[in-house]
């Protein structure tokens, strides 16, 4: 081990698999044919998006040939007690005063068109879709409730108790807003819309369980990204002793947040089912499934009203929302409080007030999908900055400058209560110093030259910026388990589970680092309760920052524990070793001196000491070969193995930032709006492995491009979703996402951890449709009209309707 | 997305594939499988039979004459927009292909069950209006051939009895002077166009050829019309809708657009043509 690997675009060891289709995913689990195969569950679904349940007839079902299971709300009970009740709420909050969550089967209503009524099992899926097929539900169908408007309106309630269809409303205030805006010298308001989009990962979920009877316990597969969530979820469901569980994730095919939920109704289903029939079961989702009963996130409804003075200078920011958070409520408030805490981006606003409403609608659940609330909250700021800019004829780079906090102000403490229940404090930053990357990077002053080159062609092009900050790696913990073993190869268990990121590339980069062994011989495992019982979750851009800070110093306590050994068995002193390619050496001594090393794998057998001998190597740990007889061969304050463990849990959030900027063309004619180019300016402190953090850049800013010019869900009135399926929700090809994004990176360490990691997984696609509108806005206003663009995503169809209106009449 | 149960055939000759469909009036015929099996898996569409055509020999060739383009049933997409020949003989076949979905769905997908889906929305249909081609079937009485201006009597529905399969597609070819144009707005690569046309001028003589903006695919004679007018003149017989893409507005808009586009295009195609030749 010459050269450090943190900083290095070391190649991911992951995708060999990946590439080669030998990517192990849950569906893959228990595939074996047999008399004890695995059974497959479908669900029923509701085809109403609010209706009464009246009846449910499953009579014509049991006859069915290889259905072995058909059940209902009314079963749950008998096979569970705990399954009677609503599914947990997860994240409970004093605002969440009317916090809703479904039935793992529907009881007597329901909400959304998805949402679960029964469950049938049975021989293959085939069957299995004929039987639900045949089940008679008589509903009462009610009205639905569908968008924000209708939820404020409230002629019609989503949930009979729940006045004006409000969950939750809280507000946080700095100062006083409403009177610093009507003090400043410029006042604006804005209305703005955002509309739903889904994460959309190409595994969708899936569960499998199979009940072991001989050892009383359940072994379940699932696709999530909290292992450790639903071992606890299903342990108290089922009614099961923690230990009698275990969640082991496979391959992720992608999570971007829709799998932080849990547990899913198929996830409590199918272990049930799996104890109740004896045989295993799986569940694996299809499209239309996870089209209409996973979930949702972004609709928002937003007004600002801002106050300002000659430079652009926000001297109050008075903040309203209205956040569409479907027919219940699993996950709380988070995302809605991030959209009002992470709206301030890089700035510091004179006084800040936000108060957000989260409403009850006949749709599929809101829940975190990548960006989790920052992409509305970017959108309002930054749309409000460029109307700022606008008002004031300035440059919009220019007012932003003028809003920054500044390099000198960090730890700036903004005074509110952050999505982790903390103060909202960032921890360090650079943002002028990124501005001034972002311009030379995008070109930024010379795009006016180029924008009239283009108009005398009768072409039109804009650009666009946005900027945000977004607060990653949040807490409580994340744990790591280093284990050297007597081969000399390092395992390491991570609690957190992985989708995809590059996990084991990096982090096993952190260990070869840390404890001088090759990278090739560590080998990382994640999301296995057996492995590694306690563990939070893959979300909010924490794994690097939790986890990698966790396998760090994991990895030091192996270290620290490999260099007392081996002081001991060279009789040299733990300040002269050094550990090179998995060779534990006296500094200075020449390479082939006799006794001047030792490898790792002789330390491990060392830590160990033995009764029996298995091979040669362990002959040298046995009890007539080592130890001083006069002491007890494992001591006091030690244990047995060559082990390292530790968990890492910080004061609060660390704050990454960037700035994108993006160039487009619209159409004179047919309004159909083509990027340029995209540039993207990047601080997620120190980088492991840029290679991975471009990956991440690219992959967000592809999800970006969806949200800002392709993706909604589709809903009617009466709360049917007309697109679901790839063919009509447009997920971008990589035929819409730009050959090249250009990217520069700023990277400034993040002083609450050993490594200063920031997160960097949702950094792509944060202030993608703040940058898009500014730039279409750019393109048109120079042009031709008027246009604001106060809605994202926006359509062709929509930019030509937009042209066509005057701007007096636009809201 | 399983689809319900059916039962499937592979018959060996074209006469028991005929027998098959007419013994079962709930059987469907699979060649490309391209609409057919989404449409199953979403159990949209729930046939007692399937009868899979692509064991039936001879049907999969591209035979092209001075006189058209003959695509058998079994051809895939791929292999007529591979044609040098075809592509020579009428352009205009290849130049719509090449906006038919992706190169996966193009190795499947065959021209011909295309033709048959009688989407409006692609741009086969129209192509074979356009051009004045049409279909040859097989049913138990026979060989007949339907003229495409015969064929596409609604929205995926056409003129052929259930027991007839259809054989081959005949394109006939473009005329020595003419000239061929075809272009589309989709939302993505690859996706279904908003407005799709495509144009064959010979002469005096202007036709343009629309898809999805009315319910069946439509061809409009714009020969005599200014330049100026031909987008509100092909408006005039056509009726786009609103759907969750774009706007019947929108729409219109792009008719106005591609309709003096595609016509200008094919004029220089035309006169790219007479170089040629007489070069």
């Amino acid at each position: 081990m010459t050269t450090k690997l943190m900083g290095q675009p070391v190649q991911r060891v992951e995708d060999q698999r990946f590439l080669r289709g030998q990517g192990r995913y849950t569906d893959d689990v228990l595939t074996t044919p047999g008399d004890d195969a695995v059974l497959h569950a479908a669900v029923l679904r509701s085809p109403h998006a609010h209706a009464r349940i009246v009846d449910i007839d499953v009579s014509e079902v049991l006859d069915v040939e290889g259905v072995h299971a058909v059940w209902t709300y009314e079963d749950l009970e008998g096979l569970s007690p705990a399954m009677a009740a609503p599914l947990p709420l997860l994240i409970p909050h004093p605002a969440l005063s009317h916090g809703r969550t479904q039935y793992a089967l529907a009881k007597d209503e329901v909400n959304y068109v998805g949402e679960a009524v029964a469950l049938v099992v049975a021989d293959d899926r085939y069957v299995a879709e004929d039987a639900v097929g045949l089940i008679r539900v008589d509903y009462d169908i009610l009205p639905a409730v569908v968008g924000v408007e209708a939820a404020r309106e409230a002629r019609h309630l989503v949930h009979d108790d729940v006045p004006g269809n409000r969950g939750a409303r809280l507000v946080q205030e700095v100062g006083d807003a409403p009177a610093a805006v009507a003090a400043a010298p410029h006042r604006l308001e804005l209305d703005l819309t955002i509309e739903r989009s889904a994460c959309m990962p190409l595994e969708g979920r899936g569960t499998v369980a199979r009940w072991d009877p001989d050892t009383d316990r359940l072994q379940l597969w699932t696709s999530t990204q909290s292992s450790t969530g639903v071992r606890a979820a299903v342990a108290v469901k089922l009614g099961l002793a923690l230990g009698q569980v275990d969640v082991i994730t496979p391959d992720v095919g992608g999570g971007f947040g829709v799998k932080i939920v849990h547990p899913w109704p198929e996830e409590l289903l199918v272990p049930l089912a799996a104890r109740a029939l004896g045989r295993p079961v799986k569940f694996t989702e299809d499209r239309r499934e996870h089209f209409i009963s996973s979930a949702h996130e972004r609709g928002q409804v937003q007004h600002v009203e801002v106050g300002f003075d000659d430079e652009g200078r926000v001297l109050g920011l008075d903040v309203e929302f209205w956040h569409d958070h479907g027919a219940y409520t699993p996950y709380g408030l988070i995302v809605p409080i991030i959209t009002s805490t992470q709206l301030l981006g890089p700035y510091k606003p004179g006084a800040y007030r936000v108060a957000f409403e989260s409403l009850y609608t006949n749709t599929v659940i809101v829940t975190p999908y990548r960006g989790a609330g920052r992409p509305q909250g970017c959108f309002a700021m930054e749309r409000t900055m460029d109307a700022i800019a606008d008002y004031l004829g300035k440059d919009r780079t220019e007012v932003r400058a003028a809003n920054f906090i500044q390099p000198d102000e960090f730890p700036y403490d903004h005074q509110m209560v952050f999505q982790d229940g903390r103060p909202l404090v960032y921890d360090s930053g650079d943002y002028p110093a990124m501005l001034e990357k972002l311009k030379a990077l995008v070109g930024w002053d010379e795009f006016p030259a180029f924008q009239a080159e283009m108009a005398a062609e009768g072409r039109q092009v804009g650009i666009g910026l946005g900027c945000y900050v977004e607060g990653t790696g949040v807490g409580p913990y994340e744990g790591a388990h280093v284990h050297v073993e007597t081969s000399g190869k390092v395992k390491v268990a991570i609690g957190l589970t992985t989708q995809g990121q590059g996990h084991q590339t990096v982090f096993a980069q952190l260990v070869a680092d840390e404890l001088g062994v090759k990278f090739e011989d560590v080998e990382v495992v994640a999301g296995d309760t057996r492995r590694m019982p306690y563990a939070v979750g893959t979300f909010a851009s924490r794994a690097a920052v939790m986890s990698g800070s966790a396998v760090h110093l994991a990895a030091k306590r192996a270290k620290e524990k490999v260099l007392r050994i081996a002081a001991d068995a060279l009789e040299a002193d733990e300040a002269d070793l050094q550990i090179v390619d998995g060779v534990v050496s006296v500094k200075g001594a020449p390479p082939d001196a006799v006794g001047a090393s030792i490898d790792l794998g002789t330390v491990s057998v060392l830590s160990n000491p033995l009764r029996y001998a298995f091979d040669e190597a362990s002959k040298a740990a046995t009890q007539f070969s080592v130890g001083d007889p006069g002491k007890p061969p494992v001591a006091e304050d030690d244990e047995p193995g060559l082990e390292g463990k530790d968990f890492y849990s910080p004061d609060r959030a660390t704050f990454a930032s960037g700035m994108h900027a993006v160039i487009v063309e619209t159409d004179p004619q047919t309004a159909e709006i083509t990027i340029l180019k995209y540039a993207v300016v990047h601080d997620c402190g120190t980088v492991i492995n840029p290679m991975i953090v471009e990956g991440q850049i690219h992959g967000g800013v592809a999800q970006g491009i969806g949200g800002s010019l392709y993706e909604r869900m589709a809903y009617d009135s009466s709360g049917q979703l007309l697109n679901a399926s790839f063919m009509d929700f447009l997920m971008p090809y990589v035929t819409e996402v730009p050959d090249g994004i250009a990217i520069d990176h700023l990277e400034t360490p993040s002083p609450l951890n050993p490594l200063g990691i920031k997160g960097a997984g949702e950094a792509g696609v944060i202030p993608t449709a703040a940058a898009f509108a500014g730039a279409i806005e750019d393109a048109e206003r120079r042009t031709r009209t008027e246009a604001s663009i106060t809605a994202m995503p926006i359509s062709p169809s929509e930019l030509y309707a937009l042209r066509q209106t005057p701007r007096q009449e636009q809201s | 997305m399983k689809p319900a149960p059916f039962g499937y055939l592979r018959p060996g000759t074209l006469a028991e594939a005929v027998a098959a469909l007419a013994g079962d009036p709930g059987a469907k015929v699979l060649a490309g499988g391209q609409s057919l099996v989404p449409l199953l898996n979403m159990r949209l569409a729930a046939p007692t039979t399937l009868i899979d055509l692509n064991a039936l020999p001879g049907l999969d060739d591209v035979t092209v004459d001075e006189a058209g383009v003959r695509v058998g049933a079994l051809a895939r997409h791929a292999a007529v927009l591979a044609s040098v020949e075809a592509r020579r003989v009428q352009p205009l076949v290849a130049m719509a292909l090449s906006n038919v979905a992706h190169p996966t769905i193009r190795n499947r997908g065959t021209t011909v069950g295309s033709l048959v889906h009688a989407d409006a929305a692609a741009e086969m249909p129209v192509v074979l209006v356009l051009t004045g081609g049409s279909l040859e079937v097989e049913g138990p009485a026979g060989r007949r051939t339907v003229a495409a201006s015969e064929l596409f009597v609604g929205p995926l529905e056409t003129s052929l009895h259930h027991d007839e399969i259809a054989v081959s597609a005949h394109f006939p070819a473009l005329a020595p002077g003419a000239g061929a144009a075809f272009e589309e707005i989709a939302r993505r690569h690859g996706d279904y166009a908003l407005v799709g046309a495509g144009a064959i001028v010979d002469g005096d003589s202007v036709r343009v050829g629309f898809l999805s903006v009315s319910d069946l695919p439509t061809v409009v004679d714009l020969s005599g019309v200014a330049e100026a007018d031909l987008g509100e003149a092909a408006l005039a017989e056509l009726e786009p809708g609103d759907d969750i893409h774009a706007s019947a507005d929108y729409r219109a808009q792009l008719v106005r657009v591609l309709t003096p586009r595609v016509v200008a295009a094919a004029r220089e195609h035309a006169a790219h043509r007479l170089g040629r030749t007489r070069g």
